[in-house]
């Protein structure tokens, strides 16, 4: 156990379940207590948001929740690193933004809401980033087909005679 | 004004307009991905397409006659294509170059367009991911070859190709109730239907 498990487990018991795999350090945070968890780190030194993602579970093996979402800290100081994960559900998967604690988190968490449809409650400005602005899907879920719906070819056609 | 000349006259101002324009394309680099690196090389000293007079590569499509789309092209950047493709003075050519442009690729994905020939004509294809700078410049030759053959003075060899020439429909292979069937403008493409 490092410093910073001990103190989330003294601080919020069994909302934080933790999980090794070669010395990477997940944490399993349960969503109403998620940003209070993640002031807690930065608190601790996190200072560094890597990376938000988002993971969709549908057919998952023996996956309970539809989303996650990860985060990537990282202590610059320490250079020890943290992946703290929250899971969601349909049919309004929503997490608050960590838009307060990490101002970096901005183009991270319209990526992930515009490729999952995850909802980051009081980002400033949620807007698509990478699909085209009135586009209604999001791409990135298993329930939508790799090659699309036909969006990508629904575009009129440049004639030769048109010139 | 072809019509009022005899047609020998004629013959020979297309005969003088394609030996100029044939030698001397000026290419628009329209590179969009990884092949826009070859078509760099192409350019250098080592493949100097200036060998074949098309070196004046302008990055204003109202100065082009050869548009080259190097790279894959996401249905984002459809619309911006079309445009630079129109914006562009008759007479004007365009070579797909690299699986990407001419078919997509490897990416069959839901943003990338399977072959810029569903969008734009296209006049040459270059295989090769990346094609080598030699193909390309081939490519730039067998232009000059076509240009030379079919092109004429008020370009009316285009006038009449008033049909869709790209490949047919994809929609086969989405499944059907998967299929989005908006017709297509650039507000509403992208749109599923209600
Ligand atoms: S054909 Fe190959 S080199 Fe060219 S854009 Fe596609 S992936 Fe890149």
């Amino acid at each position: 156990m490092t410093a910073w498990q001990t103190k989330l487990t003294e601080t919020f018991g069994d909302a934080c379940k933790f999980e090794t795999f070669r010395d990477n350090i997940r944490c399993d945070v349960r969503t109403e207590r998620f940003l209070e968890v993640m002031k807690n780190l930065r608190a601790q030194g996190f200072d560094l948001l890597l990376d938000v993602t988002g993971i969709d579970y549908l057919h998952y093996p023996k996956a309970a929740d539809r989303y996650g979402v990860v985060y990537s800290l990282v202590n610059t100081e320490s250079g020890e690193r943290a992946y703290i994960k929250v899971r969601l559900n349909d049919p309004d998967p929503a997490v608050p933004s960590v838009y307060s604690i990490w101002k970096g988190c901005d183009w991270m968490e319209r990526e992930t809401y515009d490729m999952f449809g995850i909802v980051f409650e009081g980002h400033p400005d949620l807007r698509r980033i990478l699909m085209p602005e009135e586009f209604t899907s999001f791409p990135l879920r298993k329930d939508y087909p790799l090659r699309g719906r036909g969006e990508r070819h629904n575009f009129p056609t440049v004639l030769r005679s048109d010139g | 004004m072809a019509a009022k000349f005899p047609d020998f006259l004629v013959t020979k101002l297309d005969w003088v307009a394609n030996l100029g324009r044939a030698n001397s394309l000026w290419p628009m680099p329209f590179a969009t991905a990884c092949c826009g690196i070859e078509l760099m090389a192409t350019a250098s000293s080592r493949y100097d397409i200036a060998r074949f007079g098309a070196e004046a590569m302008r990055f204003s499509p109202r100065q082009c006659d050869l548009m080259i789309v190097a790279g894959r092209v996401v249905m984002k950047m459809v619309p911006v294509m079309q445009r630079i493709w129109q914006q562009m003075p008759e007479p004007k050519w365009c070579i797909s170059m690299g699986a990407c442009a001419s078919s997509g690729g490897v990416f069959d994905t839901y943003a990338v367009v399977q072959g810029i020939d569903r969008f734009i004509p296209v006049d040459v294809y270059v295989p090769g991911c990346p094609p080598r700078p030699e193909q390309l410049l081939r490519a730039v030759i067998d232009l000059q070859e076509k240009v030379r053959r079919t092109g004429t003075i008020d370009a009316r060899e285009f006038a009449d190709r008033k049909t869709y020439e790209g490949p047919a429909n994809l929609a086969r292979q989405i499944a059907p109730e998967d299929t989005m069937m908006v017709p297509g403008d650039f507000t509403t493409a992208t749109r599923l239907r209600d």
